[in-house]
């Protein structure tokens, strides 16, 4: 590594990182961990106990709340070799990406791995490395408000069509009413991947496939997918605002938990938040499965989740795999789950009473949390970033309005089929 | 020209002594990165591992496989993003200059409080990019920001606008954004020429009961515009390069997509080191060209000062 990649690789994580610890101290750790909910809170928590437990001393680095943006920030320090952070928090869709910088868990923890899913285990072995540990997992769900449907005598919607008429009523009964601000629905429509996970549930509700399937093929442009944006589209102006096209999961959920939405697709995550102490909502808040394309659609929802991994370049990553160990772990992750909501990766969880009874929504949709659709990672490997991107640049230009469905969808084949040339 | 003497050429030998460290530091901080990016321009170089790649000569900008054309001079997104780093150019930089030139004026007034109105007005200057974008991020979001709820107030919107997320508005909203931060700048350019201006003319003018739009449009314009045409130059390259503004106001919009932004997405987002070296290389082009023609066309001197 030259001179001029070490300066760089510094700059970059002086730049973009924000440092959140103490004074530097000779031997000890550094862990990047999310900032979106109370992500940043609980890893702290998490980090303390075990700093408690084993004396060591950890700092914890908060990097942006935009996955697309993490990964810019992850690739620079690793492309670099940098040795500032020994443990990252990776998102579902990187192993294929980042996996050659971390090192194999399997040395330190094979035996734990095999309490953890093994769908979620299978995707994060890279040739037959164990690359990361599941930390948590997640799938979209429906976020609803109990009392507005009570109010207008409402079901929870099974269609997205049954949604939209039922939002529609609602938003225009409440603003009548004299609540100008609210809306029908919000989801995550800024273009970055997390509209990637949602316009991957609209179509694969519809039965319209995943992108580009298991085995390789471009299936993007068909009826089904084209039927699916095209109702997404719909929503834009008259259930959603036009703001949606500009919201992440943070975005989406304070519009919800103002008050100002009856329905919001986001993660787990947001049950607890949505249920703390100074929620205007709090208490009104139901959660059921993505509703279906149609009659013979299906309920699908997107896997996302988070890993642990440790750096190759790290200092120290006998201790480095030791946290992560701990933080994996069925208690720790027990601790999340109720304080938190965020799904563990450890089956025998979904039965523990104390997390049923902080989330009554697991047990219910642990059949959505184990059978999420995966986003095309594996098939597209290393091209998935632009995969991803030439997706969502689509959908959000339908969802804006300056292309239709049936011109969009035709000219992203085009693209993909571009990317891949001769193959992924 | 006559053989010049002992002393003078003694002189220029010390000029280039005391030259020679800074042209050095310069050569190593601007050049080499300079050149490294062009050179990577023709590989196809991966961040995913950075030791490794090979010369596959102008296949980035131009390349024919099975009949189809490949690379970024057939990509119709980096045209858009040409066009849209042309079009953001030009009218921000217009807008700059034309509110420079009346907050200019104004400040080269005699009134009361003169030096605590000159320091406020640079106060969008100071203020980092990635702060005062972050901050009009807020103040325009479309459910709590402060200008939809004034706008509304006022009566002159019905239902709040999503200005950083509509393709309609987000152009608008950049280039508003930068016109409120960069104005100071031009402002002040054009206050130290406006200060350097001869008093003798506008006694002139006065005596001879002239107008005072036609003593601008007639001595003040023509007198200040060499530093205008160099001050437009320094925010036109400036312009044709941004990113930060765009990058945190309105992320991965196509309709705001600039050059930077699109070399930046290549090298970082989608690991392409090689390509988005070709894309850097053509953004080089791109202003030299632009600031050239300008140039010529303006006939600015940039070798004399002011005058």
């Amino acid at each position: 590594m030259t001179l001029i990649q070490k300066l760089l690789a510094g700059a970059g994580v002086a730049g973009a990182v924000f440092v959140m610890a103490g004074p530097a101290q000779a031997a000890k750790l550094a862990i990047s961990c999310g900032a979106v909910g109370q992500e940043l809170t609980l890893c702290k928590e998490g980090v303390e106990a075990w700093s408690k437990k084993t004396g060591n001393e950890v700092d914890v680095i908060s990097t942006p709340n935009s996955s697309t943006e993490r990964l810019a920030v992850y690739q620079q320090m690793l492309a670099s070799g940098s040795s500032d952070v020994d443990i990252f928090q990776i998102d579902v869709i990187w192993p294929g990406i980042l996996g050659n910088h971390f090192i194999d868990l399997n040395d330190y923890m094979a035996d734990e791995a095999k309490k953890h899913f093994k769908p979620i285990i299978e995707n994060n072995t890279v040739d037959g490395r164990l690359v990361a540990m599941p930390w948590f997992t997640d799938a979209g769900v429906l976020y609803y408000r109990k009392d507005l449907l009570d109010k207008y005598g409402e079901k929870v919607p099974e269609t997205w069509d049954e949604m939209t008429k039922t939002a529609q009523k609602i938003e225009e009964a409440e603003r009548k009413d004299g609540n100008s601000k609210m809306w029908g629905y919000v989801f995550q429509g800024r273009a970055y991947e997390g509209l990637t996970c949602n316009a991957v549930e609209w179509v694969a509700s519809f039965g319209g496939g995943t992108i580009v399937e298991p085995n390789g093929d471009i299936s993007i442009n068909n009826d089904k997918a084209k039927q699916a944006i095209a109702t997404a589209a719909g929503w834009i102006g008259t259930i959603s605002p036009d703001g949606v096209l500009g919201y992440d999961e943070e975005g989406a959920r304070g519009v919800f938990q103002s008050g100002n939405s009856v329905f919001m697709r986001n993660w787990p995550y947001a049950w607890s938040l949505a249920n703390s102490a100074d929620s205007p909502v709090k208490g009104k808040v139901g959660v059921a499965p993505l509703p279906r394309g149609g009659d013979d659609g299906q309920s699908a929802a997107a896997l996302g989740g988070w890993q642990l991994s440790v750096s190759k370049y790290s200092k120290n990553p006998e201790l480095a795999a030791d946290l992560v160990k701990y933080l994996t772990s069925y208690d720790e992750q027990k601790r999340r789950a109720i304080k938190g909501s965020y799904n563990p990766t450890v089956a025998d969880l979904y039965k523990d009473k104390d997390v049923l009874d902080a989330n009554p929504f697991f047990g219910d949709l642990y059949e959505t949390f184990t059978h999420a659709v995966p986003r095309p990672s594996t098939a597209t490997g290393t091209n998935y970033n632009k995969v991803s991107s030439d997706f969502w640049q689509a959908v959000h230009a339908t969802l804006s309005g300056t292309q239709t469905a049936d011109q969009a969808l035709p000219a992203l084949e085009h693209k993909l089929k571009r990317t891949k040339r001769s193959g992924w | 020209m006559a053989h010049a003497s002992s002393l003078t050429r003694a002189r220029r030998r010390s000029a280039w002594i005391f030259l020679a460290p800074m042209l050095v530091i310069l050569v190593a901080v601007a050049g080499w990165p300079l050149l490294r990016t062009f050179y990577f321009g023709f590989t196809d170089a991966n961040l995913s591992d950075l030791s490794s790649y090979s010369f596959i000569g102008t296949e980035n900008f131009y390349a024919v496989y099975d009949g189809e054309a490949f690379g970024l001079l057939t990509d119709p997104e980096w045209w858009q993003a040409v066009w849209n780093t042309l079009f953001f150019s030009v009218i921000s930089v217009s807008l700059e200059t034309a509110l420079g030139m009346v907050v200019a004026l104004v400040l080269n007034q005699n009134f009361r409080g003169r030096g605590l109105v000159r320091a406020a007005v640079l106060i969008p200057w100071a203020i980092p990019t990635i702060v005062s974008a972050r901050m009009w991020n807020w103040m325009l979001h479309d459910q709590f920001g402060i200008i939809n709820d004034m706008l509304m107030k006022l009566g002159i919107l019905s239902a709040p606008i999503a200005w950083t997320a509509s393709p309609d508005w987000a152009m608008s909203a950049v280039i508003l954004v930068d016109v409120w931060k960069t104005t100071p700048f031009m402002a002040l350019l054009i206050l130290a020429a406006l200060q350097m201006l001869p008093g003798d003319c506008y006694e002139a003018a006065r005596v001879d009961g002239i107008h005072p739009v036609r003593v601008f449009f007639k001595v003040t314009l023509p007198l200040i515009k060499p530093a205008v045409m160099v001050a437009v130059i320094f925010r036109a390259l400036d312009a044709l390069r941004v990113f930060d503004v765009i990058y945190v106001l309105t992320p991965n919009n196509p309709q705001t997509t600039t050059m930077s932004v699109y070399a930046r997405q290549q090298l970082v987002d989608f690991q392409e080191v090689g390509y988005g070296s070709a894309a850097s290389t053509l953004l080089f082009v791109v202003i030299a060209f632009c600031i050239m023609a300008y140039i010529m066309i303006g006939r600015v001197r940039l070798d004399e000062g002011g005058h």
